[in-house]
Order: structure tokens, then sequence, then C-alpha cells
């Protein structure tokens, strides 16, 4: 490993923060698939705790996705543009998504309570779950298969739709669709008080994780012949060995757990599993940033700028973790 | 409709669209905790429904302003990925600060929405004081970042492009205290005014209902303090312009040729062919009063830019007139009001008075508007002042007059449910018989 400079150390930051937006807003996405699926007697009572679990404000979840974004301009600000410019479609139909998901759940909260307008609400904030992941998916596949691009010139197709648009992409688009999926089964088991509500969703926990497995092999198997930067990274590196196998362990854990109805376990598990695969994804391609040009030494912005931004974030650290702390404090404790 | 047009129409769309939520994201918390500071020494129900329903305002606000925030944050980029290259490493920072106080406004609004009957009446009190806090922390920071594409510093410029770069010098920039100052101001008037105005326009058809009279009261508070400091707060961020950005003032002052004891002009139309302006009211040294405070002063015109860096005049002369028409409106209506308030008298009693608040309540969000056109517009064709022009900035991608008609519509559904939902929230009266009639004034 290279020394930790401050670049590194912020593009360790970066990853981080996508990290926590995976597990928490992606959650927030998957609790919106379920919405979408929700089926059988207890439909309704499914749909209800998932409202329960997910709650207006946590549009605030955005702020890691936010800080991805502010963390790149300010510290690799070639990586953020040139994502932005080859990037624009996805993009914008992702903020789309996210405009249309969060105003549209924050409607059926506080609309009318008959159920036309209940369901019309519901079907927005559904279907604009289901898609925005799957774009958010297409997008990470389009940097890792090496395809993001400064603008050639050679015609809009090729420099802005042909990109992004291939069998890998897509398979990384699923892929992430599919985990946010099972980590919102996964976390609605632990909050579902009724059993046969927590049924429900233990089996779409166990349903989705099987999909998982199928959809990460079919990536790896395109990332062969697609992205082989990744493939090399994920499948050929020493330090990629131990990451698979932990990433195997805990995805089976998950399972396991889920079968034998330990659900807290399960959660812990499927934390770890969805992190992994992430961590996985970025050693993959460490060097870089936005493979095969812009790399975490070429792309950093000048040493001030970086060493005042982790001062920016040790104080927002230190504001911001005993306030979670608190949040989940009393969000646990009893009512009075 | 260019490229470049339709890049500008949508941030513009976008910040406009934005700017309404930020801005009650910072001044629904203070109403709400103050509605709860007075709940816990009275003990009155009315009280306690306010702080709660306006907690649940805050909360859809806040929802639809965090989605709308996430938004610009990409179109940034989306859209201006030449000035992002640029502006990022030197006021990134700031970003990075609003994202955190963003963050604990959300956490302390999770806890004061869902904490009611969770932990002590002092503490959920705290919790809303954080709130608005960190609410305003959010809104200062970013419009730091702003004002320094308004006034650039912390960096130099060496063969165009920024070198030597000193990010807290870029924060410390020359407009950033008389722009934050002003904003704040602006955000806490038109909401205490908008409160204020809902509730005085109930109280026309429903005068005994001491509801909407502490709601009237409350807004009063809150808005009528910062609609007063406004206007100096205005006269120092017209002497900063007048200092920084001598281009904007010009356009925003329809000044066509620089003088020495300008004279003030009031409405008129600016016709930049013929460098003059048509119908306007000439109020004789008076520009040169305003921007120097001196009635000898020479006031740079719109002779000394070259032709090409000029803003488009006519859209800034009128939403500067806006600006300050409505601000000082405010300003008489925020007097009347106080003056009543400190003569322990009743204002839901004076009829004139309750249309003139109710009156007031859209009027402040169009002031900020105006106001953000004008700073806007105003720096065209700039996007740094003097450093990058828009038109260097805006995104290679073609075809943006689709998103740009994409996002209209959508903003114009979301503003229309938005409205819908909160008339039916917080508007209605609560249904609570004893509120009506619960006290009779002296004068009924």
């Amino acid at each position: 490993m290279e020394p930790l400079t401050p670049a590194l150390v912020l593009a360790g930051a970066v990853v981080v923060a996508l990290n926590a937006y995976v597990v928490l807003a992606g959650a927030d996405f998957g609790g919106g698939v379920w919405d979408l699926f929700a089926t059988g007697p207890r439909r309704e009572r499914q749909r209800d705790l998932i409202a329960h679990a997910i709650g207006p404000v946590w549009e605030a979840n955005h702020v890691w996705l936010i800080l991805v974004v502010v963390l790149l301009f300010t510290c690799f600000p070639p990586v953020f543009s040139r994502i932005a410019i080859a990037l624009h479609i996805p993009i914008t139909l992702i903020l789309l998504g996210i405009v249309l998901r969060g105003s549209a759940f924050t409607f059926r909260s506080y609309g009318g309570d008959d159920a036309p307008t209940q369901r019309r609400w519901g079907r927005l904030f559904a279907t604009a779950s289901l898609v925005t992941p799957l774009l958010l998916g297409v997008g990470v596949g389009t940097i890792a298969a090496g395809r993001v691009r400064a603008p050639t010139g050679a015609g809009f197709l090729v420099d802005y739709v042909t990109p992004w648009l291939s069998l890998f992409t897509a398979s990384v688009g699923v892929l992430t669709l599919l985990l946010f999926a099972f980590l919102a089964a996964v976390y609605l088991t632990l909050e579902a008080e009724d059993p046969d509500v927590q049924d429900d969703f233990r089996r779409r926990a166990l349903g989705s994780g099987l999909a998982v497995f199928l959809a990460a092999m079919l990536t790896l198997a395109l990332a062969w012949r697609e992205a082989p930067l990744v493939w090399n990274g994920l499948v050929t590196a020493p330090r990629a060995i131990p990451v698979h196998l932990l990433t195997g362990a805990s995805a089976t854990l998950a399972l396991w757990a889920l079968w034998t109805r330990k659900f807290r376990l399960a959660r812990s598990a499927a934390v770890a599993q969805i992190t992994l695969i992430l961590w996985g994804w970025a050693l993959a391609q460490y060097p870089w940033l936005i493979p095969p040009s812009l790399g975490i030494s070429n792309a950093a912005a000048p040493a001030i700028t970086l060493k005042l931004t982790l001062g920016a974030l040790a104080v927002g650290a230190a504001v911001l973790f005993p306030s979670l702390y608190y949040l989940f404090k009393v969000f646990k404790s009893p009512p009075r | 409709m260019t490229d470049l047009l339709a890049a500008r129409a949508q941030m513009a769309l976008s910040l406009g669209f934005h700017i309404l939520f930020a801005v009650v994201g910072i001044g629904m918390p203070l109403l709400m905790v103050i509605a709860e500071r007075r709940w816990l020494s009275t003990q009155d129900p009315i009280d306690l429904e306010l702080a709660k329903r306006w907690c649940k305002g805050t909360a859809i606000l806040f929802a639809v302003g965090a989605v709308s925030g996430t938004v610009l944050s990409f179109e940034l980029g989306l859209l201006w990925p030449g000035f992002m290259d640029v502006a990022g490493p030197i006021i990134g920072m700031p970003f990075s600060l609003e994202g955190f106080a963003f963050f604990t406004e959300a956490i302390f609004l999770g806890v004061y929405l869902y904490g009611w009957d969770r932990i002590s009446p002092r503490a959920h009190l705290w919790a809303g004081i954080l709130v608005a806090v960190s609410g305003a922390i959010s809104g200062v920071f970013v419009v730091i970042a702003n004002a320094w594409m308004n006034t650039p510093t912390g960096f130099d410029l060496v063969n165009g492009l920024p070198a030597d770069i000193d990010p807290i010098g870029a924060i410390f920039n020359p407009a950033a205290l008389q722009q934050t100052l002003h904003m704040t101001l602006a955000a806490y008037a038109a909401t205490g005014f908008a409160v204020a105005g809902i509730h005085a326009f109930l109280l026309l058809r429903d005068p005994l209902n001491a509801f909407h009279r502490r709601a009237l009261t409350i807004g009063i508070l809150v808005g009528a303090p910062a609609a007063l400091l406004q206007p100096l707060s205005g006269d120092l961020s017209a002497q900063n312009v007048a200092r920084y950005q001598p281009a904007k003032l010009a356009a925003m002052e329809a000044l066509f040729t620089t003088q020495a004891g300008a004279p003030l002009v009031i409405g008129g139309l600016p016709d930049m062919e013929n460098r003059e302006v048509k119908f306007g009211l000439e109020i004789p040294y008076g520009l040169s009063l305003l921007a120097y405070h001196d009635p000898r002063a020479t006031v740079q015109g719109l002779d000394s830019i070259p032709r090409a860096d000029w803003p488009h005049v006519p859209t800034v002369h009128l939403a500067f007139q806006i600006m300050v028409g409505i601000g000082s409106l405010m300003a008489l209506v925020a007097l009347w009001s106080l003056s009543v308030l400190l003569r322990r008298q009743e204002l839901a009693t004076r009829p004139l008075l309750l249309k003139a608040i109710a009156g007031c309540a859209p009027v402040g969000f169009l002031a900020i508007e105006a106001g953000w056109t004008v700073t806007e517009v105003g720096r065209q064709p700039w996007i740094i002042h003097g450093v990058l022009r828009t038109s260097q900035a805006v995104t290679p991608m073609p075809g943006l007059v689709y998103t740009m008609l994409g996002f209209s519509l959508l903003y114009i559904f979301l503003g229309i449910v938005v409205a819908y939902l909160l008339y039916a929230q917080i508007l209605r009266s609560p249904r609570h018989e004893e509120w009506h009639r619960v006290y009779s004034p002296r004068s009924a």
C-alpha cells in the first residue's frame, strides 16, 4: 500500500460516504421496491410497516450522496466534471427519481387518507424507488468498466449514450437493485412487530439474497469480457482474495441467519456483505477514480484544499456522530 | 433556445424552487421553538398545537427541500462542469460544512418530530433550537459560496487558471458578510410574514379565533424585526456592490453614464440600445447618496464597462425595483404591527392592519426571488465575476432544452401539490370549539 496521503484518505472518505449512502438510503430505496411488490393478504400491513420504517425526514439520507458529490468536486474536480458530462443522462434520470420518490412519499404520508390518493402516490414512490437504484448501478458499472471518457466530439450517441449502455453496466444496475431490496427486506424483519409480516419479509429476504448471488456471478462473468481492470482487480490481485472470502462468508452467514430466524445477526451480516462488495469494487480499481486515466494522485486538488477538507470532515464528524447516536437512542427509548 | 440559455433557465428554475424551501427551513423552526417555549411556561394548549402544526409543516417542506437540494448539488456539475473544475478546490469547503449543518438539522428535526413523548420537555425544546440554529448555519454556508462567485478571492490567476489557492481567504470574501446577513434576515422576514399573513387572512373572517391570534402574534414577532432591519442590511449590500461589482450596481440602477452626483432612477424602462431610461422617476443625487453616502460621489455607469460584459439591464433593474419596493412595504407594515404590539394592543381588531399583513404573506418570497435575480442575472456574463464566463462553464452535452422542459414540468407539478398539502395540513382552523371565542377582546 502507498503511504497515507491526504488525497488517499479523502478518496477513502468518498467510499465511506458512498458506503453510508448504500447502507442507509439503499434500504429506503429497497423499501420502495417491496412497496411495489407488496402481495398477499397482508399487503397493506406490509406497506404500513415500510412507511413507518422510512419516515419522511429520512430523505436526509441523500446527504451522504451530496457528501460524495462535494468531496469529488472539492478534492478531485476533474473526476466530478468528467462524470457529470459523460453520465449526464443517467444522472439526470436519477435526480428525477430521487425527487419523485421523496416527494411522493411525503405526499402520501401527509396527503389525503382516501384510498385512491394513497395508491397513486404509493405507485409513484415505488416505481421511482425501482428505477433509481438501477441507474445508480449503471453509473457505477460505467465507471468501473473504464467507459467514462472525455467527450470526443464524435456525436451525441457515442459521447453521451453508448458509454453507459452495455450488458455489464446493466448487470451492475440489476445487482444494485437486488442488493438494496435484500437489505431492506432484512431490516424490515427486525422492524416488524407482527410475526406474519415478519415472516413475509423473511421469505423476501431469502429470495432476494439468492437473486443477489446469481446477479453477482453474472456481473463477474460479464466483467471478464467488458471490464478487464475490475476483473483483474477482483480475481487476480492478491489483496482481492481475502475480500472475496469475507464477502462470500458474510453472504452465507446472512442467509443462514435468516433461515434460522436470527434477524439481528442477519442484519449485521447483510450490512457487512454490501459493505465488502462496495470496498471490493473500490480496491479493484485502486488507484484509479475513473479508470484508466484519472487517479487519486493526478486528479487531486492542491494540498491546502485537501488539508482543509480533512479538517472540515473532522469537525463535521465530531458534530454528526454524537447527534446520530442521540437520535437512535431517542428512537429506541420507550414513550414516557 | 441555445443550450447555454436552456442551462441557465434550468439552473434558475431549480434555484428558484429550492430557495423557497430553504427559506422555510430556516424560518419555520424559529416559529415552532417560540411556540413551544411559550407552551412550557403557559401550558396553554394553543401554543402546543401551534408548535406541532408548524413542525409538521416544516417536515413536509424539509423533505421537498432535501430532494431539491440534492438535485442542485448534482446540477452544478451536470450543467456547469467548467465552473466546478475551477471553483471546487477554492470554495468547495463551505459546501461540505453545509452538508454537515443540513444533516444536523435533519437529525434534530427527526428528534423533534418523533420525540414529543420520549424525551423531557427541556430536551425537546433544545432539539428545536438546534434545528433552528443549524438551519440558519447551513444557509449561511451556501450564501458564502455564492458571495465568492460575486467577489472571488483566495487565489491568483496564472494564465487564466487559479493558482496559489487559499480556501480560507475565499470564505472571507468581501461580499460574504453582507450577503449572508441580507439573506438570513430575508428568510425570517418572509417566513414570519407568510405565517402571520395567512392567519391574518383567516382572522378577517373569524376575528375572535384565539388560535389564529396567537399564530399571528408569533409570526409578527419573527417577521417584523427582520423586515425592519432589512433596509439597513440592504444599504450595506448596496455599498458593497458599488465597490466590488460596478456593472451589477449600474444595471440595478439603470445608470448608463458615469457621473458625479448620480440620480436615483425609480421605475422606468432601460433601453440598452439607446442607453437611456424611459418613463423613470429621477431623484437628484439619490444614487450617489445611497451607494457612497455622499451626494457628490462619482458612480460608475455602464459606459465604463465593455458592452460585451453588460448584464441584461432591464431584467436586473426591474427585479431590483421589485425587491426594494416589497422590502420597503414590509418594513412599513412591520413598523405598524410592532407599534401596536408595543402598546400592548390587539392586532386582530384592526381590519386594515390585518389586510396589510395578509397582503405581505406571499410577497416576501417574491422579494427573495427578485433579489436572487438581481445578484445572479446582474453578474452575467460571468459565472465567477471577472474570472470565468458562464458560456465557458456550460456542459458540452447537447439538447439541454429537453431536460430543462422536463424539470420545469416537474417543479410546476410539485409546487401545486405542496401548495395543496399545506392548505390541507396547516391552514384549516383546528376544530376545537373552545378555541373559538375563547376570550373576548376589549373591543367586542
